[in-house]
């Protein structure tokens, strides 16, 4: 039983929110609260995959938007050629985002610091320009995808509602991954990489191998997110993968407490719940002061105050939503202080 | 001959311009420790401020000029207000902080110049084709960026490498601690590399201007392109950031003219035109695969890092 405290009570009532929130969907008969949150379980378990090698290992990719592409993609192009099973599509899709982290963490990790960012971030361009050149599959127009991953009868993926617990399973199975490996001696070694990679290997571990298996672990969670949101949007495109979207992962990353556990689900809640409300808000303030048109054409630059406030974050509230619970627990006595 | 004759020029004239923007990249990182994603917005803006000056006073060069010293304003302001806040800390803070700056300028420019592009025209001496060899004729503005260019590159090697401040910004790439510590005014220096590099990536910009629209997010794609130069030339040497450039300029330009032709002879037609799209946009990042397979440093790495 893990202790009571408020971050724990917190991230018990996300998930139970998470669980329940069909329900309330239904009775509420608000179909695009259980849309957007699906997309949210699917995102999650991107920034879930990416914050295992960012918080845990210590990798600073910025090439990660690459495996919901190539997750998308596996999905989309044998959707194409008329290839329907999920149980054809999902293995292809676990497999070339796999293949792919193999080889471009094989190159980027024997790179350290800025370089290891920029690699990454090079790499998954490199793929995003492949893709769009692909005219069979539409290129930059993107793929249509005509019918979603088919498996077996009464697992219906184009039911709204079973998709949502598919994803929320996935992502579920994910965080519980993620805090089995992040306690197992093998997590216990890639934190010891993070902090201090020349100790861990004078003592004798082979650093480069233990960051390429976490590099991959991460690729193939990624990869399955792709193929998740593939079938949510019944569409894949190569803007999925476009280097500001490996951005959009690293802030909900950092902006729920990078390097725990929970934190980058409250993250993804966070960032997109302020996507959907923050031109909400910005009418609603500007009204009194330069009238409802003005405020409505303001509102649709809701983006320059996003930006200004992601630096603010960075400056000033490190720890991110995680970071906050937990000082709250320190200052009430919930938990010792380190 | 002559297409192969025009599109080295063509290769030169972007391999120059990927050099300005390289430059001022592998120089803020150099010596700040700073990763800048923003670079790409200060190209994007040189090319607004071009646009709009020229249009403004009437005159191609007078508007270049007044766009250039906007940028510098600009690349200053954003060193004052932001980037001095982001030094000495975690390159995963300047990678988000810039990242900011970059939602931040686009919607700035969608706010001001509209979501639409604009046209930059050239005046009349600088469209006609000039003769650059006998039987060879070739744009005068390439031509004119490329002989822009490489006055740029000279003078920036003579400021670098002859001149006080560029012995305090070489001095500063290997040992920042101890030049701030023989009472170098540590925060003008760099409020002035920044300045540079901001203006350089400006020049840039408002040079590739006339050539392609100026739109938003013009400054994403070429910024990813100078992080490749910078990671196959080594961070924070100029010399390696000009030979990178000129690498990749060669190479993505006779890339994508010639290689769907030399594919055409191995490959059926039909096989062959599908793939030499995405092959000839793969060809800089293998070039990067290999450098870093042989040199994982880069090709001229300042200094121990």
């Amino acid at each position: 039983m893990p202790p009571l405290t408020i971050r724990n009570i917190v991230v018990a009532l996300v998930i139970a929110a998470l669980i329940l929130l069909p329900v309330y969907s239904h009775l509420a008969g608000d179909r695009f609260m259980l849309t957007l949150f699906t997309r949210i379980v699917i995102l999650a378990l991107a920034a879930v995959s990416l914050n295992f090698i960012l918080g845990f290992g210590g990798m600073m990719s910025f090439g990660h938007a690459v495996y919901l592409g190539l997750g998308g993609y596996a999905v989309g192009m044998l959707s194409y050629e008329g290839i329907n099973s999920g149980f054809i599509q999902w293995p292809v899709a676990l497999g070339v985002s796999a293949l792919f982290a193999l080889v471009i963490g094989a190159l980027s990790l024997r790179t350290r610091g800025v370089y290891f960012i920029m690699i990454t971030l090079a790499f998954a361009q490199m793929a995003y320009y492949i893709v769009s050149g692909i005219a069979r599959y539409g290129g930059d127009d993107g793929l249509t995808i005509d019918e979603r991953s088919r498996f077996f009868p009464p697992l219906n993926l184009s039911d709204k509602t079973q998709f949502y617990y598919v994803c929320l399973f996935f992502l579920l199975a994910a965080v519980y991954l993620t805090f089995r490996i992040v306690n197992s001696r093998f997590g216990m070694a890639l934190q010891g990489i993070r902090s201090n990679e020349l100790r861990m290997r004078a003592i004798g571990f082979p650093t480069y191998r233990y960051r390429l298996v976490a590099f991959v672990i991460a690729g193939v969670m990624c990869g399955l997110s792709g193929a998740l949101l593939a079938n949510q949007a019944d569409f894949v495109s190569p803007s999925v993968m476009y280097w500001t979207r490996s951005g959009d992962l690293i802030i909900m990353v950092v902006l729920g407490g990078m390097g725990t556990v929970a934190g980058p689900v409250m993250g993804t809640i966070a960032f997109l719940v302020l996507e959907e409300v923050l031109p909400g808000i910005i009418k609603f303030v500007g009204l009194p002061f330069v009238g409802s048109a003005a405020a409505g054409r303001a509102s649709e630059y809701w983006m320059i105050v996003m930006g200004p406030l992601l630096l603010l974050v960075v400056l000033f509230a490190r720890g991110g939503i995680d970071g906050m619970l937990t000082k709250l627990d320190e200052r009430f006595g919930l938990r010792r202080q380190p | 001959m002559t297409l192969f004759i025009e599109q080295c020029l063509n290769g030169l004239q972007l391999g120059l311009l990927l050099f300005m923007l390289a430059a001022g990249l592998t120089l803020v990182f150099g010596i700040m420790d700073l990763v800048n994603l923003a670079h790409g917005s200060l190209y994007m803006m040189g090319a607004y401020f071009a646009a709009t000056f020229s249009a403004l006073t009437g005159s191609f060069l007078l508007g270049a000029v007044l766009a250039l010293i906007a940028t510098l304003v600009v690349g200053m302001a954003v060193e004052v207000i932001a980037m001095r806040r982001l030094y000495g800390r975690d390159h995963l803070d300047h990678v988000l902080g810039t990242f900011g700056l970059i939602l931040f300028f686009n919607e700035l420019v969608r706010l001001v110049w509209g979501p639409a592009g604009l046209a930059l025209p050239l005046p009349g001496w600088l469209q006609q084709p000039i003769q650059i060899l006998p039987g060879v004729q070739y744009s005068a503005y390439r031509f004119s960026i490329i002989v822009v260019s490489l006055i740029v590159a000279g003078g920036l090697y003579m400021l670098v490498m002859r001149t006080r401040i560029g012995m305090l910004i070489r001095a500063g790439a290997s040992n920042r601690e101890m030049v701030g510590a023989l009472g170098v005014n540590i925060q003008l220096l760099y409020t002035l590399v920044f300045g540079l590099g901001a203006a350089l990536a400006g020049l840039a910009g408002l040079m590739q201007a006339p050539i392609l629209t100026v739109q938003i997010g013009m400054g994403e794609n070429i910024l990813i392109l100078a992080f490749v130069i910078t990671v196959i030339g080594g961070i924070g040497s100029i010399r390696g950031a000009l030979v990178a450039a000129l690498f990749v300029g060669f190479i993505d330009t006779l890339g994508r003219a010639f290689f769907p032709d030399l594919l055409r002879e191995v490959l059926p037609a039909a096989a062959a035109a599908t793939a030499a799209p995405a092959l000839s946009s793969m060809l800089i990042y293998l070039l990067m695969a290999i450098v870093l397979i042989v040199k994982p440093e880069g090709l001229f790495s300042a200094g121990q890092r």
